[in-house]
């Protein structure tokens, strides 16, 4: 089997896992326009949550990500509640300058408290190793991870599409004064979606460490690339961010199997033309 | 209307541009260091150079309001065709410069057709996007730029083939000074022409400019083009008084530095990005024996204590305590 | 020079399903003063961003002075003599007033691309400004700052800047919008005192302006014109009246 089934595996993979640490900027940026470029440091977040339960507490990986999750989001709830909700109104510096602040001294703590090594990850044996199918070697975490990215994107449609919360969302993502005019209370919808948003991205943190390494410059490194896939997809778009994120994750995988050399040139030029072609996003409307 | 009643608004846009005597102190004291503290010469001219780069962002940010998480790019640009030139063999500073100046010019230029259309979040995206590109190349291109090495061979000319650069850093703060003011003199112009008057137009409300005639992409592709050619010249400053070129000249940190430097001095006041690089850098070398990432630690928390507390930065605080004083530089 | 100062040819134009401009024809001679009116979302503000270009129909053609300005982009437009002002006040918050309407005679007469001498040099535009904010009486208030202005002399700011440009088309959106009645005698006759090589057209819900200024009325609803004429037979025409005077009309005409 030619290698391009194992590069578009592993970039499948791959685009799950920045979909997961996307989808929740994407939503917070549709609906409030709040640029908040801490959003990493909560995937950041979840990461150390789950190497701490584990490596010092010895729990076992999978009851690690629930709390992940919820660590993300307390967190991103109480940072919400006392700086950024003042700025909803600010310039766009204002919003970039203050979550930068946020971002460096998350970056900060966590090497105070964790040093700046990468931090060794021991998967359960289950989720360890790899099946051999059709010639092709697929790594069990692999299809773990895109597995519970999968379970997590129904949930998620299903959740905006079939449920009253969801229409909400949706309403105030389109038309923010509208949804208010309708008697929506679009801040309380803010707060709990920018917790949710920030809660995934904690999971995505907890799931990243197996596959990409946790250090603490993980809150700047992946800040580019959830960038880059929210300003793609389009602000306020579900299906933005997962066509965005396959098409990074891939497109990164493949630049770095194939042309090694140029490193992550081919991600950067494909951003910058179709933002060109698509200022909005593939599938933004603003 | 007699000459006397229109004479009063002609004098009174010319006395708001009056050199200050606080800009006059301002000046004087630069050249301190050469006197009172000779030993810091070195980080002095690293300061005037960061100064300059921080200058020309202001130009951007601070008077036409686009944000730009990249303008290190330009730096770079700069950086590497003043340390190109040196290692290939031609060490003269000052033609080293204008080269450099024209180098980074024409790739302001070029990315300014870009810059000017968008705005928000693409253009963020952009300006990071297009610096990341250009450090990605650097790194690839490690037979010209020495990758993650840096450059090698530089070897800096004396200036005028006369002032040679010595290892206290006399020559080389003399020559960067001089260059910061020299600059800083045409921004000054440039800030009170009418050009200058366009570009706070555009930063006070960008819609409402094409309704008074205005070619608004037009004026964010010049003063782009300017700001990128001084950021050039500051990024050669830096190749040829530090004979070294490395791969974080264009890379994010630095433009996240001389953002937060920016804001902190106080942006749209051409004196706030000088103040702001003094401030952090003379209070980076103090600490500098901290472990960098307890730098970072305090940096975030001024940079949102500064957002939250004091928008304007050093100097705005400043002139809200002396309410007398004339807004503008 | 056309005897027509402005015209548009069935302009259209949607967004999605949602049709703002149907079919709309327009022809303003020059000199002319004209009012538009119509209930609120019919469109009006639609058809001024059409005229200049901050929208692009998707079908008809405008023309000013007799050439075709359909392609044309907004600055364009306004170097030709089209302008208009803002219903909600866009203005410069930090910019002096002097400051702001220099600003627009600098790109009027291209000072602007010089930035090698300082504006204070520039005497005629200087003057200039000083002389438009005169004649509307800001010359009191030329040396605050945009955003420390009261909400009328405001206003009146949108208007210099428009004077500033040299119009030969004067687009006025709303201009008393939001004026109470004891500040806006001066607005009032800023709009009187406009020199009659002006075109203008104007939009408005005040009908106290509209019967004063306008020698004949537009009616647009639902992005459509209705219907159009004298403000008298606008006053008296029934469909208008079903639509949208009603009560107001009735004061006008007893009052």
């Amino acid at each position: 089997m030619p290698p391009v089934f194992g590069v578009l595996f592993d970039g499948l993979a791959y685009g799950m896992l920045l979909f997961l640490l996307s989808v929740g900027l994407s939503v917070t940026l549709g609906m409030m326009n709040f640029v908040n470029l801490a959003h990493c440091s909560f995937a950041m977040l979840g990461g150390y949550v789950t190497v701490t339960l584990m490596n010092a507490l010895g729990w076992p990986f999978l009851a690690t990500l629930p709390v992940a999750f919820v660590a993300a989001a307390a967190a991103s709830v109480v940072l919400e509640d006392v700086f950024f909700r003042r700025f909803y109104r600010a310039s766009d510096l204002e919003q970039c300058l203050l979550t930068i602040g946020v971002v460096f001294v998350s970056i900060a703590a966590a090497a105070y408290i964790y040093g700046t090594d990468q931090q060794p990850l021991q998967l359960p044996a289950y989720l360890r190793g790899s099946f051999v199918f059709a010639g092709l070697n697929f790594a069990a975490y692999r299809l773990f991870l895109i597995a519970v990215a999968v379970l997590i994107t129904i949930a998620l449609i299903a959740g905006i599409e079939a449920t009253r919360f969801g229409a909400q969302v949706r309403a105030a993502v389109n038309n923010q004064r509208m949804a208010r005019g309708l008697g929506i209370n679009v801040d309380m919808l803010f707060a709990i979606t920018f917790a949710l948003g920030s809660g995934l991205a904690g999971l995505g943190g907890a799931l990243a460490v197996a596959m990409v390494g946790l250090d603490p410059s993980f809150a700047f490194t992946y800040l580019i690339y959830v960038l880059i896939v929210v300003s793609v997809g389009g602000l306020g778009s579900i299906a933005g961010s997962f066509a965005a994120a396959m098409v990074l994750g891939v497109s990164d995988i493949a630049g770095k199997y194939y042309v090694p050399a140029m490193g992550s040139v081919l991600i950067y030029l494909v951003m910058i033309v179709l933002l060109m072609w698509r200022p909005l996003g593939l599938f933004g409307r603003r | 209307m007699t000459d006397q009643a229109l004479a009063a608004p002609r004098d009174y846009l010319q006395a708001q541009i009056r050199w200050q005597w606080g800009e006059v102190a301002f000046w004087l004291a630069t050249l301190l260091p050469f006197v009172l503290t000779p030993s810091y010469l070195v980080l002095a001219s690293q300061i005037a150079i960061t100064a300059l780069f921080a200058l020309s962002l202001d130009l951007i940010l601070g008077f036409c309001g686009i944000v730009s998480l990249g303008h290190a790019a330009y730096f770079g640009v700069g950086a590497y065709t003043a340390g190109l030139l040196s290692k290939w063999g031609f060490g003269e500073p000052l033609s080293g410069l204008v080269l450099a100046a024209l180098a980074a010019g024409i790739f302001g230029y070029l990315t300014s057709f870009i810059i000017a259309r968008f705005r928000h979040l693409a253009l963020i995206m952009l300006t990071l996007g297009l610096a990341l590109l250009l450090q990605e190349i650097a790194n690839s291109a490690s037979w010209l730029t020495g990758g993650s090495d840096g450059l090698q061979g530089i070897h800096t000319w004396p200036i005028f083939g006369r002032f040679r650069f010595d290892l206290y850093g006399y020559t080389a703060y003399g020559y960067s000074l001089a260059l910061l003011f020299v600059v800083f003199l045409v921004a000054r112009r440039l800030i009170h022409s009418p050009f200058g008057l366009a570009l706070r137009g555009i930063r006070e409300n960008a819609t409402r400019m094409p309704a008074i005639g205005a070619a608004t992409r037009g004026h964010i592709r010049t003063i782009y083009t300017i700001a990128a050619a001084i950021a050039g010249i500051a990024g050669a400053l830096l190749a040829q008084t530090t004979e070294t070129v490395s791969l974080e000249v264009s890379g994010f940190q630095r433009s996240a530095d001389v953002l937060v430097m920016l804001i902190l001095g106080g942006t749209g006041r051409l004196y706030g990005g000088l103040i702001g690089a003094a401030v952090y850098m003379i209070a980076r070398d103090q600490f500098s024996g901290l472990n960098p990432q307890y730098w970072y630690f305090w940096i975030g928390l001024i940079l949102i204590a500064v957002v939250m507390l004091l928008p304007k930065g050093i100097l705005g605080g400043l002139s809200l305590l002396t309410p007398r004083a004339k807004e503008k530089p | 020079m056309s005897e027509i100062a402005l015209s548009a040819r069935g302009l259209y134009k949607s967004f999605g399903s949602l049709v703002v401009a149907s079919d709309i024809e327009l022809t303003l001679p020059a000199g002319a003063r004209y009012a538009l009116i119509g209930p609120n979302g019919a469109g009006k503000t639609t058809l001024i961003n059409l005229m200049t270009g901050m929208l692009r129909p998707d079908a008809g053609r405008i023309a000013l002075d007799g050439a075709d300005i359909t392609a044309l982009p907004p600055e364009q437009r306004v170097k030709r003599g089209l302008v208009r002002t803002f219903q909600i006040n866009a203005l410069f918050p930090h910019l002096t007033a002097l400051e702001s309407v220099t600003l627009a005679v600098c790109e009027r007469t291209r000072a602007v691309r010089t930035w090698w001498r300082k504006v204070s040099a520039y005497r005629h535009e200087i003057d200039e400004a000083y002389d438009i904010l005169a004649a509307l009486s800001l010359t009191a208030v030329c040396h605050r700052p945009t955003r420390e202005l009261a909400y009328g002399q405001q206003r009146l700011l949108e208007i210099a800047l428009a004077m500033a440009t040299r119009p030969k088309v004067l687009l006025l959106d709303e201009p008393a919008a939001g004026v109470p009645r004891e500040d806006s005698a001066e607005l009032f006759n800023a709009i009187a005192g406009l020199s009659r090589e002006i075109t203008v057209l104007f939009i408005e819900h005040d009908m106290e302006l509209v019967f004063r200024f306008a020698s004949r009325v537009i009616v647009l609803v639902g992005g459509r014109v209705l219907v159009e004429g004298t403000p008298h037979e606008i006053a008296s025409d029934p469909q208008v009246r079903a639509v949208y005077l009603g009560r107001a009309m009735g004061k006008i005409a007893h009052g």
